[in-house]
């Protein structure tokens, strides 16, 4: 039970490094966004299972809490790409295509 | 053991600092700050499992909804100002 608790965290802290990596090295804004995203939602979810395992009697909290970080956490990356994006936010784009443009010239 | 996780998570956290530092834009300074609130959620989890303490558990919850609400109106400052 021990063993599998402190897999799970390790596993979680693993992703965590590999984001902030990310976070670090990836060249513009919106691809930034994919690293800080996705890999930190996966990575707490690990941690909180990890608890799961080392402490059961805690599982109630603790789901509410996984349940809490899967529901906002998404929403908020979305929130700030796509602000950015209505503010002409520079970012490399080799293949000339702006799914968006639309959307955009409909709010102005 | 735990001593271990929390010195990898503080790693973690020092890289995301330096892109919170670093950032060219508004935009990828409030990613960083935050990715730090979920780092610090995460490390608020391991504290209370060191500690033996729920009541960590209960903080880290307000601590999601307050870095949410801030991620979110700093949304709208970016799309429309104040």
């Amino acid at each position: 039970m021990t063993f599998f608790g402190f897999v799970f965290i390790f596993l979680g802290l693993t992703a965590f490094i590999i984001s902030s990596i990310g976070l670090l090295r990836m060249p513009d804004l919106y691809t930034r966004i994919h690293a800080g995203a996705k890999s930190p939602t996966m990575a707490t979810l690990l941690i909180i299972v990890g608890s799961i395992f080392l402490e059961p009697s805690w599982a109630p909290k603790l789901i509410l809490l996984a349940v809490f970080v899967l529901a906002t956490n998404p929403l908020s990356s979305s929130v700030i790409a796509r602000a950015s994006h209505k503010v002409d936010t520079p970012y490399i784009n080799t293949n000339n295509i702006d799914e968006l443009k639309d959307f955009k010239e409909e709010e102005k | 053991m735990y001593e271990i996780a929390s010195i990898f998570l503080l790693l973690a956290m020092s890289l995301t600092m330096i892109r919170f530092l670093k950032g060219p834009t508004l935009s990828d300074r409030v990613v960083a700050f935050d990715v730090l609130g979920i780092m610090a959620l995460s490390l608020l989890v391991l504290l209370a499992l060191y500690f033996k303490r729920s009541i960590y558990l209960d903080i880290a919850l307000v601590l999601g909804a307050i870095g949410f609400l801030g991620t979110t109106i700093f949304g709208r400052y970016i799309e429309k100002g104040i």
